[in-house]
Protein backbone atom coordinates (compact mmCIF):
# COMPACT_ATOMS: atom_id res chain seq x y z
CA UNK A 1 0.00 0.00 0.00
CA UNK A 2 1.17 3.03 -0.88
CA UNK A 3 -1.64 5.03 0.45
CA UNK A 4 -3.83 4.54 3.74
CA UNK A 5 -7.50 5.64 3.74
CA UNK A 6 -6.08 7.37 6.37
CA UNK A 7 -4.18 9.41 4.80
CA UNK A 8 -6.34 9.98 1.90
CA UNK A 9 -8.86 11.33 4.43
CA UNK A 10 -5.89 13.72 5.70
CA UNK A 11 -4.61 14.60 2.70
CA UNK A 12 -8.07 15.22 1.50
CA UNK A 13 -8.67 17.91 4.62
CA UNK A 14 -5.48 19.53 4.00
CA UNK A 15 -7.34 20.09 0.39
CA UNK A 16 -10.45 21.58 2.37
CA UNK A 17 -12.32 18.18 0.92
CA UNK A 18 -14.63 16.02 3.03
CA UNK A 19 -15.18 12.19 1.48
CA UNK A 20 -17.40 10.57 2.28
CA UNK A 21 -17.06 6.61 3.42
CA UNK A 22 -17.32 5.24 0.07
CA UNK A 23 -15.15 8.04 -1.40
CA UNK A 24 -12.37 6.83 0.93
CA UNK A 25 -12.54 3.34 0.29
CA UNK A 26 -12.89 3.83 -4.02
CA UNK A 27 -10.16 7.06 -4.10
CA UNK A 28 -7.73 4.75 -1.70
CA UNK A 29 -7.54 2.57 -3.89
CA UNK A 30 -7.73 4.51 -7.50
CA UNK A 31 -5.02 6.20 -5.65
CA UNK A 32 -2.90 3.33 -4.77
CA UNK A 33 -2.95 2.62 -8.69
CA UNK A 34 -1.80 5.69 -9.48
CA UNK A 35 0.86 6.13 -7.55
CA UNK A 36 2.32 2.77 -8.06
CA UNK A 37 2.08 3.93 -11.95
CA UNK A 38 4.45 6.60 -11.25
CA UNK A 39 6.75 4.61 -9.82
CA UNK A 40 8.12 4.21 -12.88
CA UNK A 41 9.83 7.55 -13.07
CA UNK A 42 12.48 5.61 -10.51
CA UNK A 43 14.14 3.70 -13.42
CA UNK A 44 15.16 7.30 -14.51
CA UNK A 45 18.47 8.46 -13.54
CA UNK A 46 17.79 11.50 -12.74
CA UNK A 47 21.67 12.58 -11.13
CA UNK A 48 22.34 16.17 -11.85
CA UNK A 49 19.41 17.27 -13.77
CA UNK A 50 17.63 20.75 -12.99
CA UNK A 51 14.20 20.39 -12.34
CA UNK A 52 12.28 21.84 -14.91
CA UNK A 53 9.21 24.26 -14.16
CA UNK A 54 8.79 26.06 -17.28
CA UNK A 55 8.71 25.31 -21.11
CA UNK A 56 9.94 28.64 -21.87
CA UNK A 57 12.77 30.19 -20.99
CA UNK A 58 11.49 33.77 -19.38
CA UNK A 59 13.09 36.97 -17.16
CA UNK A 60 10.88 38.70 -14.94
CA UNK A 61 8.27 40.74 -16.66
CA UNK A 62 7.98 44.23 -15.26
CA UNK A 63 5.87 47.16 -16.88
CA UNK A 64 5.84 50.47 -16.29
CA UNK A 65 5.06 51.69 -12.70
CA UNK A 66 1.89 53.67 -13.31
CA UNK A 67 -1.26 53.51 -12.40
CA UNK A 68 -3.56 51.76 -14.50
CA UNK A 69 -7.53 51.08 -14.35
CA UNK A 70 -8.53 47.93 -12.32
CA UNK A 71 -11.63 45.91 -12.12
CA UNK A 72 -13.82 48.08 -9.69
CA UNK A 73 -14.60 46.61 -6.57
CA UNK A 74 -18.79 46.58 -6.90
CA UNK A 75 -17.75 44.51 -9.80
CA UNK A 76 -15.28 42.28 -8.17
CA UNK A 77 -18.14 41.41 -5.64
CA UNK A 78 -20.35 40.78 -8.23
CA UNK A 79 -20.24 36.69 -8.07
CA UNK A 80 -19.88 36.86 -4.30
CA UNK A 81 -22.41 34.58 -2.32
CA UNK A 82 -22.46 36.64 0.12
CA UNK A 83 -21.66 39.94 -0.95
CA UNK A 84 -21.83 42.73 2.47
CA UNK A 85 -21.71 46.48 1.46
CA UNK A 86 -17.98 45.99 0.56
CA UNK A 87 -16.89 43.22 2.33
CA UNK A 88 -17.54 39.42 1.13
CA UNK A 89 -19.30 37.62 4.25
CA UNK A 90 -18.44 34.44 5.57
CA UNK A 91 -19.28 32.25 8.74
CA UNK A 92 -18.06 33.20 11.92
CA UNK A 93 -14.46 32.35 12.48
CA UNK A 94 -14.02 33.50 15.94
CA UNK A 95 -16.45 32.38 18.72
CA UNK B 1 -23.95 23.03 -49.37
CA UNK B 2 -25.29 25.00 -46.91
CA UNK B 3 -23.98 27.84 -45.49
CA UNK B 4 -23.56 25.93 -42.34
CA UNK B 5 -21.13 23.31 -44.02
CA UNK B 6 -18.70 26.27 -45.20
CA UNK B 7 -15.26 27.08 -43.60
CA UNK B 8 -14.33 30.35 -42.69
CA UNK B 9 -12.35 30.72 -45.77
CA UNK B 10 -15.22 29.70 -47.45
CA UNK B 11 -17.59 32.40 -45.99
CA UNK B 12 -15.10 34.99 -46.09
CA UNK B 13 -15.22 35.34 -50.11
CA UNK B 14 -18.55 34.80 -49.56
CA UNK B 15 -19.33 37.78 -47.40
CA UNK B 16 -16.63 39.94 -49.50
CA UNK B 17 -18.51 39.56 -52.53
CA UNK B 18 -21.58 40.02 -50.63
CA UNK B 19 -23.04 36.61 -51.23
CA UNK B 20 -24.61 36.00 -48.08
CA UNK B 21 -24.58 38.28 -44.88
CA UNK B 22 -23.03 37.56 -41.62
CA UNK B 23 -27.33 36.92 -40.23
CA UNK B 24 -27.80 34.54 -42.77
CA UNK B 25 -24.37 32.09 -41.72
CA UNK B 26 -26.23 32.71 -38.35
CA UNK B 27 -29.14 31.73 -38.86
CA UNK B 28 -27.51 28.65 -41.24
CA UNK B 29 -25.65 27.86 -37.93
CA UNK B 30 -28.69 28.02 -35.57
CA UNK B 31 -30.83 26.30 -37.50
CA UNK B 32 -28.21 23.52 -38.01
CA UNK B 33 -27.95 23.58 -33.90
CA UNK B 34 -32.06 22.84 -33.93
CA UNK B 35 -31.50 19.94 -35.65
CA UNK B 36 -29.09 18.18 -34.03
CA UNK B 37 -27.69 19.64 -30.01
CA UNK B 38 -30.59 17.47 -29.31
CA UNK B 39 -28.25 14.48 -30.34
CA UNK B 40 -24.81 15.35 -29.44
CA UNK B 41 -24.83 18.35 -26.60
CA UNK B 42 -22.01 19.84 -27.90
CA UNK B 43 -22.79 23.44 -25.57
CA UNK B 44 -23.55 24.18 -21.90
CA UNK B 45 -24.74 27.30 -22.97
CA UNK B 46 -25.98 29.40 -26.10
CA UNK B 47 -25.21 33.51 -26.75
CA UNK B 48 -27.91 33.19 -29.82
CA UNK B 49 -29.04 37.08 -28.46
CA UNK B 50 -25.80 38.70 -28.30
CA UNK B 51 -24.63 36.59 -31.55
CA UNK B 52 -26.96 38.20 -33.64
CA UNK B 53 -25.94 41.69 -32.15
CA UNK B 54 -22.32 41.31 -33.31
CA UNK B 55 -23.68 39.49 -36.63
CA UNK B 56 -25.66 42.58 -37.29
CA UNK B 57 -22.45 44.93 -36.27
CA UNK B 58 -20.62 42.29 -38.56
CA UNK B 59 -22.85 43.26 -41.24
CA UNK B 60 -22.49 46.64 -40.28
CA UNK B 61 -19.15 47.16 -40.89
CA UNK B 62 -18.99 44.51 -43.93
CA UNK B 63 -21.24 46.92 -45.78
CA UNK B 64 -19.11 49.76 -45.00
CA UNK B 65 -16.28 47.52 -47.01
CA UNK B 66 -14.57 46.94 -43.58
CA UNK B 67 -13.55 43.43 -43.12
CA UNK B 68 -11.51 41.31 -41.27
CA UNK B 69 -11.13 37.50 -42.38
CA UNK B 70 -13.58 36.49 -39.55
CA UNK B 71 -15.52 39.26 -40.06
CA UNK B 72 -19.02 37.71 -39.15
CA UNK B 73 -18.00 34.37 -38.69
CA UNK B 74 -19.92 32.09 -36.20
CA UNK B 75 -17.31 30.64 -33.40
CA UNK B 76 -18.06 28.30 -30.37
CA UNK B 77 -15.43 29.11 -26.98
CA UNK B 78 -14.75 26.14 -24.59
CA UNK B 79 -16.92 27.18 -21.53
CA UNK B 80 -13.54 27.94 -19.70
CA UNK B 81 -12.61 31.16 -21.52
CA UNK B 82 -14.35 34.13 -19.71
CA UNK B 83 -16.66 35.94 -21.48
CA UNK B 84 -17.41 39.22 -20.02
CA UNK B 85 -21.11 39.26 -18.81
CA UNK B 86 -21.65 35.75 -19.76
CA UNK B 87 -22.14 32.82 -17.53
CA UNK B 88 -18.46 30.68 -17.74
CA UNK B 89 -18.88 27.05 -16.21
CA UNK B 90 -15.41 25.57 -16.69
CA UNK B 91 -17.76 22.12 -16.96
CA UNK B 92 -18.36 22.67 -12.64
CA UNK B 93 -21.39 22.96 -10.34
CA UNK B 94 -18.54 25.40 -8.47
CA UNK B 95 -19.00 27.73 -11.23
CA UNK B 96 -22.52 27.08 -12.13
CA UNK B 97 -23.63 30.73 -11.80
CA UNK B 98 -20.08 32.42 -12.11
CA UNK B 99 -20.22 35.60 -14.34
CA UNK B 100 -16.83 37.11 -15.67
CA UNK B 101 -16.57 40.77 -15.21
CA UNK B 102 -13.94 40.83 -18.26
CA UNK B 103 -13.31 38.78 -21.04
CA UNK B 104 -10.80 36.37 -21.76
CA UNK B 105 -7.41 38.20 -23.85
CA UNK B 106 -8.45 35.81 -27.07
CA UNK B 107 -11.83 36.70 -26.37
CA UNK B 108 -10.96 40.09 -27.10
CA UNK B 109 -9.44 39.88 -29.66
CA UNK B 110 -11.94 37.93 -31.90
CA UNK B 111 -14.46 40.32 -31.04
CA UNK B 112 -12.23 43.23 -31.83
CA UNK B 113 -11.80 41.58 -35.26
CA UNK B 114 -15.67 40.64 -35.83
CA UNK B 115 -15.87 37.33 -34.67
CA UNK B 116 -19.83 36.34 -33.87
CA UNK B 117 -19.60 34.08 -30.50
CA UNK B 118 -22.10 31.34 -30.69
CA UNK B 119 -22.09 29.82 -27.64
CA UNK B 120 -19.91 27.78 -24.35
CA UNK B 121 -18.75 24.49 -25.32
CA UNK B 122 -19.06 21.64 -23.44
CA UNK B 123 -15.85 20.12 -21.61
CA UNK B 124 -14.62 18.04 -18.87
CA UNK B 125 -14.90 19.42 -15.75
CA UNK B 126 -11.70 22.06 -14.98
CA UNK B 127 -10.42 20.17 -18.71
CA UNK B 128 -9.71 17.17 -16.09
CA UNK B 129 -10.62 14.58 -18.54
CA UNK B 130 -10.49 12.81 -22.02
CA UNK B 131 -13.87 12.13 -22.73
CA UNK B 132 -16.18 15.00 -21.96
CA UNK B 133 -17.74 12.84 -19.81
CA UNK B 134 -16.52 14.91 -16.38
CA UNK B 135 -19.05 17.31 -17.19
CA UNK B 136 -21.10 18.86 -14.63
CA UNK B 137 -23.99 19.19 -17.42
CA UNK B 138 -23.84 16.04 -18.70
CA UNK B 139 -21.63 14.53 -22.06
CA UNK B 140 -21.36 15.50 -25.30
CA UNK B 141 -21.24 12.81 -28.03
CA UNK B 142 -19.40 12.17 -31.30
CA UNK B 143 -20.64 13.47 -34.19
CA UNK B 144 -19.65 10.24 -36.39
CA UNK B 145 -20.97 7.63 -34.20
CA UNK B 146 -23.46 8.42 -30.85
CA UNK B 147 -21.98 5.43 -29.06
CA UNK B 148 -18.61 6.84 -28.57
CA UNK B 149 -16.38 9.81 -26.81
CA UNK B 150 -16.30 12.82 -28.82
CA UNK B 151 -12.69 13.35 -26.82
CA UNK B 152 -11.91 15.70 -24.06
CA UNK B 153 -11.44 17.74 -22.41
CA UNK B 154 -12.35 20.34 -25.29
CA UNK B 155 -15.18 17.55 -26.27
CA UNK B 156 -17.85 20.05 -27.24
CA UNK B 157 -15.66 22.39 -28.79
CA UNK B 158 -14.58 19.50 -31.34
CA UNK B 159 -17.69 18.00 -31.42
CA UNK B 160 -19.42 21.16 -32.59
CA UNK B 161 -17.02 22.04 -35.27
CA UNK B 162 -17.63 18.54 -36.50
CA UNK B 163 -21.28 18.80 -36.55
CA UNK B 164 -21.77 21.85 -38.24
CA UNK B 165 -22.46 23.35 -35.29
CA UNK B 166 -20.64 26.39 -35.36
CA UNK B 167 -17.77 27.32 -37.89
CA UNK B 168 -14.68 26.74 -35.76
CA UNK B 169 -13.63 26.93 -32.13
CA UNK B 170 -11.61 27.59 -29.79
CA UNK B 171 -10.54 25.15 -26.82
CA UNK B 172 -7.88 24.18 -24.75
CA UNK B 173 -5.02 22.11 -24.03
CA UNK B 174 -3.15 20.80 -20.90
CA UNK B 175 -2.01 17.19 -22.07
CA UNK B 176 -4.15 16.79 -25.33
CA UNK B 177 -7.51 18.50 -24.71
CA UNK B 178 -7.46 20.02 -28.08
CA UNK B 179 -5.22 17.84 -30.74
CA UNK B 180 -7.02 14.47 -29.02
CA UNK B 181 -10.68 15.62 -29.39
CA UNK B 182 -9.57 16.83 -32.62
CA UNK B 183 -8.58 13.65 -33.81
CA UNK B 184 -11.40 12.00 -32.61
CA UNK B 185 -13.77 14.26 -34.34
CA UNK B 186 -12.31 14.25 -37.75
CA UNK B 187 -11.34 17.69 -37.54
CA UNK B 188 -8.16 19.92 -36.94
CA UNK B 189 -6.37 21.14 -33.75
CA UNK B 190 -3.66 23.34 -32.78
CA UNK B 191 -2.23 23.37 -29.48
CA UNK B 192 0.60 26.48 -29.43
CA UNK B 193 3.95 26.69 -28.36
CA UNK B 194 3.86 27.49 -24.26
CA UNK B 195 3.91 31.64 -24.08
CA UNK B 196 2.36 31.66 -27.89
CA UNK B 197 -1.46 32.37 -26.89
CA UNK B 198 -2.34 34.38 -23.74
CA UNK B 199 -3.89 32.50 -21.24
CA UNK B 200 -5.64 35.63 -19.55
CA UNK B 201 -9.01 34.60 -18.93
CA UNK B 202 -8.25 31.27 -19.69
CA UNK B 203 -9.65 29.43 -16.12
CA UNK B 204 -6.35 27.81 -14.58
CA UNK B 205 -5.92 23.63 -14.64
CA UNK B 206 -2.34 23.65 -14.45
CA UNK B 207 -0.58 26.67 -15.67
CA UNK B 208 2.69 25.90 -16.92
CA UNK B 209 0.90 23.49 -19.55
CA UNK B 210 -2.21 25.21 -20.72
CA UNK B 211 -2.59 26.48 -23.86
CA UNK B 212 -5.32 28.16 -25.47
CA UNK B 213 -5.92 27.04 -29.43
CA UNK B 214 -8.45 26.52 -32.87
CA UNK B 215 -9.99 23.78 -33.30
CA UNK B 216 -11.49 23.92 -37.15
CA UNK B 217 -12.97 22.32 -40.04
CA UNK B 218 -9.62 22.76 -42.51
CA UNK B 219 -5.85 23.50 -41.64
CA UNK B 220 -6.74 26.78 -43.95
CA UNK B 221 -9.27 27.70 -41.39
CA UNK B 222 -6.50 26.84 -38.38
CA UNK B 223 -4.04 29.45 -39.82
CA UNK B 224 -6.28 32.34 -39.81
CA UNK B 225 -7.58 31.59 -36.30
CA UNK B 226 -4.43 31.25 -35.24
CA UNK B 227 -3.19 35.24 -36.54
CA UNK B 228 -5.75 36.92 -34.60
CA UNK B 229 -5.32 34.92 -31.05
CA UNK B 230 -1.78 34.78 -31.24
CA UNK B 231 0.72 37.39 -29.88
CA UNK B 232 2.36 39.05 -26.33
CA UNK B 233 0.13 40.58 -23.51
CA UNK B 234 0.70 42.70 -21.10
CA UNK B 235 -1.52 41.18 -18.40
CA UNK B 236 0.04 37.47 -19.62
CA UNK B 237 3.69 37.10 -18.01
CA UNK B 238 4.14 34.55 -19.46
CA UNK B 239 3.15 35.80 -22.68
CA UNK B 240 6.13 36.10 -25.12
CA UNK B 241 6.76 38.78 -27.47
CA UNK B 242 7.71 36.89 -30.45
CA UNK B 243 6.51 38.20 -34.05
CA UNK B 244 3.06 36.78 -35.27
CA UNK B 245 3.40 35.55 -39.03
CA UNK B 246 0.64 35.52 -41.22
CA UNK B 247 0.82 31.57 -41.31
CA UNK B 248 -1.22 31.36 -44.14
CA UNK B 249 1.73 31.93 -46.49
CA UNK B 250 2.58 28.77 -44.75
CA UNK B 251 -0.29 26.86 -46.75
CA UNK B 252 0.00 24.66 -49.85
CA UNK B 253 4.12 24.86 -49.76
CA UNK B 254 5.41 21.60 -50.87
CA UNK B 255 7.06 20.10 -48.35
CA UNK B 256 10.28 18.36 -50.33
CA UNK B 257 13.63 17.58 -48.79
CA UNK B 258 11.76 18.09 -45.29
CA UNK B 259 12.78 15.76 -42.51
CA UNK B 260 9.77 14.30 -40.61
CA UNK B 261 10.92 12.22 -37.73
CA UNK B 262 8.97 9.34 -36.53
CA UNK B 263 9.53 8.88 -33.11
CA UNK B 264 9.75 4.61 -32.70
CA UNK B 265 8.49 4.53 -29.15
CA UNK B 266 5.34 5.81 -30.40
CA UNK B 267 4.73 2.56 -32.10
CA UNK B 268 4.29 0.29 -29.22
CA UNK B 269 2.11 -2.14 -27.73
CA UNK B 270 -1.13 -0.78 -27.42
CA UNK B 271 -1.35 0.81 -30.42
CA UNK B 272 -4.58 0.22 -32.25
CA UNK B 273 -3.70 -1.76 -35.42
CA UNK B 274 -5.90 0.42 -37.55
CA UNK B 275 -4.40 3.40 -36.41
CA UNK B 276 -0.94 2.18 -37.02
CA UNK B 277 -2.29 1.82 -40.66
CA UNK B 278 -3.90 4.97 -41.51
CA UNK B 279 -0.44 6.94 -39.78
CA UNK B 280 2.03 4.43 -42.10
CA UNK B 281 -0.53 5.17 -44.82
CA UNK B 282 0.29 9.02 -44.32
CA UNK B 283 4.24 8.80 -44.18
CA UNK B 284 4.82 6.67 -47.43
CA UNK B 285 2.19 9.79 -49.04
CA UNK B 286 4.63 12.15 -47.24
CA UNK B 287 7.41 10.47 -49.04
CA UNK B 288 5.71 9.95 -52.21
CA UNK B 289 6.03 13.83 -51.75
CA UNK B 290 9.65 14.00 -51.16
CA UNK B 291 10.29 14.66 -47.79
CA UNK B 292 12.60 12.21 -45.84
CA UNK B 293 11.60 10.19 -43.15
CA UNK B 294 14.11 9.58 -40.51
CA UNK B 295 13.54 7.36 -37.72
CA UNK B 296 14.24 8.51 -34.51
CA UNK B 297 14.29 8.02 -30.87
CA UNK B 298 12.42 10.42 -27.63
CA UNK B 299 14.02 7.80 -24.75
CA UNK B 300 11.64 9.27 -21.99
CA UNK B 301 8.32 8.60 -23.83
CA UNK B 302 7.87 5.76 -21.38
CA UNK B 303 7.44 8.43 -18.81
CA UNK B 304 5.42 10.83 -19.86
CA UNK B 305 2.30 10.01 -18.44
CA UNK B 306 3.60 9.63 -15.06
CA UNK B 307 5.27 12.77 -15.30
CA UNK B 308 2.66 14.66 -16.39
CA UNK B 309 0.06 13.40 -13.84
CA UNK B 310 2.30 14.31 -10.84
CA UNK B 311 2.56 17.74 -12.22
CA UNK B 312 -0.52 18.30 -13.99
CA UNK B 313 -2.44 17.39 -10.50
CA UNK B 314 0.06 19.14 -8.68
CA UNK B 315 -0.43 22.33 -10.31
CA UNK B 316 -4.34 22.18 -10.21
CA UNK B 317 -4.10 21.54 -6.91
CA UNK B 318 -2.78 25.16 -5.74
CA UNK B 319 -4.74 26.68 -8.84
CA UNK B 320 -8.06 25.08 -7.38
CA UNK B 321 -7.70 26.39 -3.75
CA UNK B 322 -9.17 29.59 -5.30
CA UNK B 323 -12.84 27.88 -4.97
CA UNK B 324 -13.84 28.82 -1.72
CA UNK B 325 -17.29 29.70 -1.66
CA UNK B 326 -16.00 32.99 -0.70
CA UNK B 327 -15.18 35.59 -3.70
CA UNK B 328 -17.29 33.49 -6.67
CA UNK B 329 -19.10 30.64 -7.47
CA UNK B 330 -21.12 27.94 -5.63
CA UNK B 331 -21.33 28.05 -1.95
CA UNK B 332 -22.97 25.28 0.49
CA UNK B 333 -25.38 26.59 2.40
CA UNK B 334 -24.79 23.78 5.09
CA UNK B 335 -21.46 25.02 6.70
CA UNK B 336 -21.88 26.47 10.04
CA UNK B 337 -18.27 27.81 10.64
CA UNK B 338 -15.57 28.76 7.71
CA UNK B 339 -14.02 25.44 7.52
CA UNK B 340 -17.11 23.70 7.57
CA UNK B 341 -18.32 25.99 5.05
CA UNK B 342 -15.06 25.43 2.63
CA UNK B 343 -15.18 21.72 3.11
CA UNK B 344 -18.97 21.62 1.93
CA UNK B 345 -18.24 24.02 -0.93
CA UNK B 346 -15.98 22.21 -2.11
CA UNK B 347 -16.94 18.61 -1.90
CA UNK B 348 -20.25 19.96 -3.10
CA UNK B 349 -19.16 22.06 -5.85
CA UNK B 350 -16.27 19.31 -7.27
CA UNK B 351 -16.67 16.61 -9.39
CA UNK B 352 -14.92 13.13 -8.80
CA UNK B 353 -12.18 13.50 -11.18
CA UNK B 354 -11.42 16.98 -9.83
CA UNK B 355 -11.70 15.57 -6.28
CA UNK B 356 -9.18 13.16 -7.32
CA UNK B 357 -6.48 15.53 -8.63
CA UNK B 358 -6.45 17.50 -6.26
CA UNK B 359 -5.80 15.08 -3.67
CA UNK B 360 -3.00 13.90 -6.21
CA UNK B 361 -1.89 16.97 -6.47
CA UNK B 362 -1.85 17.92 -2.94
CA UNK B 363 -0.25 14.35 -1.82
CA UNK B 364 2.88 15.09 -4.38
CA UNK B 365 3.38 18.35 -2.99
CA UNK B 366 3.29 17.74 0.85
CA UNK B 367 5.77 17.10 3.06
CA UNK B 368 8.10 14.16 3.00
CA UNK B 369 6.54 13.50 -0.69
CA UNK B 370 7.93 16.32 -2.42
CA UNK B 371 10.95 14.72 -3.77
CA UNK B 372 9.80 11.54 -4.47
CA UNK B 373 7.18 12.50 -6.74
CA UNK B 374 7.40 16.21 -7.54
CA UNK B 375 11.32 17.15 -8.08
CA UNK B 376 11.62 13.48 -9.52
CA UNK B 377 8.69 14.71 -11.95
CA UNK B 378 10.00 17.58 -12.92
CA UNK B 379 13.45 16.25 -13.43
CA UNK B 380 12.16 13.90 -16.14
CA UNK B 381 10.73 16.65 -17.38
CA UNK B 382 13.73 18.41 -17.96
CA UNK B 383 14.91 15.01 -19.86
CA UNK B 384 11.71 14.98 -22.24
CA UNK B 385 12.37 18.27 -23.40
CA UNK B 386 16.11 17.42 -23.97
CA UNK B 387 14.82 14.44 -26.15
CA UNK B 388 12.71 16.79 -27.99
CA UNK B 389 15.81 19.57 -28.67
CA UNK B 390 18.04 16.46 -29.67
CA UNK B 391 15.28 15.52 -32.08
CA UNK B 392 15.17 19.10 -33.45
CA UNK B 393 18.41 19.38 -34.57
CA UNK B 394 17.76 16.34 -37.10
CA UNK B 395 14.24 17.06 -38.18
CA UNK B 396 11.94 19.75 -39.06
CA UNK B 397 8.73 18.33 -37.59
CA UNK B 398 8.31 14.61 -35.86
CA UNK B 399 5.30 12.90 -36.71
CA UNK B 400 2.66 10.84 -34.67
CA UNK B 401 -0.25 8.99 -33.96
CA UNK B 402 -2.65 11.88 -32.36
CA UNK B 403 -4.02 8.86 -30.04
CA UNK B 404 -3.52 5.06 -29.68
CA UNK B 405 -6.85 4.82 -30.36
CA UNK B 406 -10.25 6.14 -32.16
CA UNK B 407 -12.72 7.16 -30.38
CA UNK B 408 -14.04 5.10 -27.64
CA UNK B 409 -17.10 3.82 -26.56
CA UNK B 410 -18.91 5.92 -23.92
CA UNK B 411 -18.66 4.84 -19.94
CA UNK B 412 -15.86 2.25 -21.15
CA UNK B 413 -13.19 4.07 -19.18
CA UNK B 414 -14.92 6.29 -16.59
CA UNK B 415 -14.29 4.36 -13.58
CA UNK B 416 -10.40 3.60 -14.38
CA UNK B 417 -8.38 6.66 -14.64
CA UNK B 418 -5.11 5.20 -15.51
CA UNK B 419 -6.64 3.97 -18.64
CA UNK B 420 -8.56 6.84 -19.25
CA UNK B 421 -5.25 8.67 -18.49
CA UNK B 422 -3.09 7.08 -21.22
CA UNK B 423 -5.53 7.57 -23.98
CA UNK B 424 -3.16 11.18 -23.87
CA UNK B 425 -0.02 8.76 -24.17
CA UNK B 426 1.13 10.59 -27.46
CA UNK B 427 0.35 14.38 -26.80
CA UNK B 428 1.31 15.24 -23.39
CA UNK B 429 4.68 15.09 -24.19
CA UNK B 430 4.71 18.68 -26.31
CA UNK B 431 2.59 20.35 -22.76
CA UNK B 432 5.40 18.89 -20.91
CA UNK B 433 8.33 20.37 -23.14
CA UNK B 434 6.28 23.58 -24.56
CA UNK B 435 6.56 22.62 -28.18
CA UNK B 436 3.47 22.99 -29.94
CA UNK B 437 1.50 20.19 -31.87
CA UNK B 438 -1.55 19.63 -34.27
CA UNK B 439 -3.90 17.22 -35.35
CA UNK B 440 -5.03 17.22 -38.85
CA UNK B 441 -7.52 14.12 -39.72
CA UNK B 442 -5.52 10.81 -41.35
CA UNK B 443 -7.87 8.58 -42.67
CA UNK B 444 -10.58 6.45 -41.19
CA UNK B 445 -10.67 2.77 -39.31
CA UNK B 446 -12.93 -0.05 -40.56
CA UNK B 447 -15.54 1.37 -38.21
CA UNK B 448 -15.06 4.70 -40.39
CA UNK B 449 -13.83 6.30 -37.26
CA UNK B 450 -11.54 9.28 -37.67
CA UNK B 451 -8.08 8.80 -37.18
CA UNK B 452 -5.86 12.13 -36.38
CA UNK B 453 -1.83 12.63 -37.42
CA UNK B 454 -0.04 14.57 -35.19
CA UNK B 455 2.98 16.88 -36.23
CA UNK B 456 5.15 18.41 -33.23
CA UNK B 457 7.42 21.03 -34.29
CA UNK B 458 9.83 23.15 -32.06
CA UNK B 459 8.98 26.37 -30.06
CA UNK B 460 7.64 28.77 -32.07
CA UNK B 461 7.38 26.98 -34.81
CA UNK B 462 3.87 26.79 -35.57
CA UNK B 463 4.34 27.61 -39.36
CA UNK B 464 6.11 24.67 -40.48
CA UNK B 465 3.06 22.47 -38.50
CA UNK B 466 0.63 24.57 -40.88
CA UNK B 467 3.00 23.41 -43.86
CA UNK B 468 3.34 20.21 -42.74
CA UNK B 469 -0.31 19.43 -41.97
CA UNK B 470 -1.65 21.81 -45.39
CA UNK B 471 0.71 19.26 -47.12
CA UNK B 472 -1.08 16.46 -45.43
CA UNK B 473 -4.40 17.57 -46.22
CA UNK B 474 -3.97 18.48 -49.79
CA UNK B 475 -2.57 14.50 -50.26
CA UNK B 476 -5.97 13.59 -48.71
CA UNK B 477 -8.60 15.80 -49.82
CA UNK B 478 -10.05 13.14 -51.74
CA UNK B 479 -11.62 11.16 -49.00
CA UNK B 480 -13.54 14.05 -47.85
CA UNK B 481 -16.43 11.98 -45.59
CA UNK B 482 -18.45 13.66 -43.47
CA UNK B 483 -20.02 12.27 -39.93
CA UNK B 484 -23.43 11.20 -39.51
CA UNK B 485 -24.47 13.81 -37.49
Amino acid sequence: MKITEKEVIYVAHLARLELTEEEVGKFTTQLNDILLYMEKLNQVNTENVEPMSHAITLSNAFRDDCVEESLHHTLSLSNAPDAHGDFFRVPRVID
Amino acid sequence: MELYELTIHELQEKLKRREVCAREILDSVFYRIGAVEEKIHAYISLMRETAYMQAEEADRHLSAGEGTEIMGIPIALKDILCTKGFPTTCGSRILENFIPPYDATVVEKLKAAGAVFVGKANMDEFAMGSSTETSYFGITRNPWNLERIPGGSSGGSAAAVAAHECIAALGSDTGGSIRQPAALCGVVGLKPTYGRVSRFGLIAFASSLDQIGPITKDVEDCAILMKYIAGYDPKESTSVPEPVPDYRQFLRRDIKGWKIGVPREYFIEGIDPEVERVVKGAISLLEREGAEVVEISLPHTPYCVATYYIIAPAEASSNLARYDGVKYGFRSPDGKDLLEMYKKTRSQGFGDEVKRRIIIGTYVLSAGYYEAYYKKASQVRALIRRDFDEAFSRVDVILTPTTPTAAFRLGEKRDDPIQMYLSDIFTISANLAGIPGISVPGGFTADGLPVGIQFLANHFQEGKLIQAASALEQLLISDKRRPSE
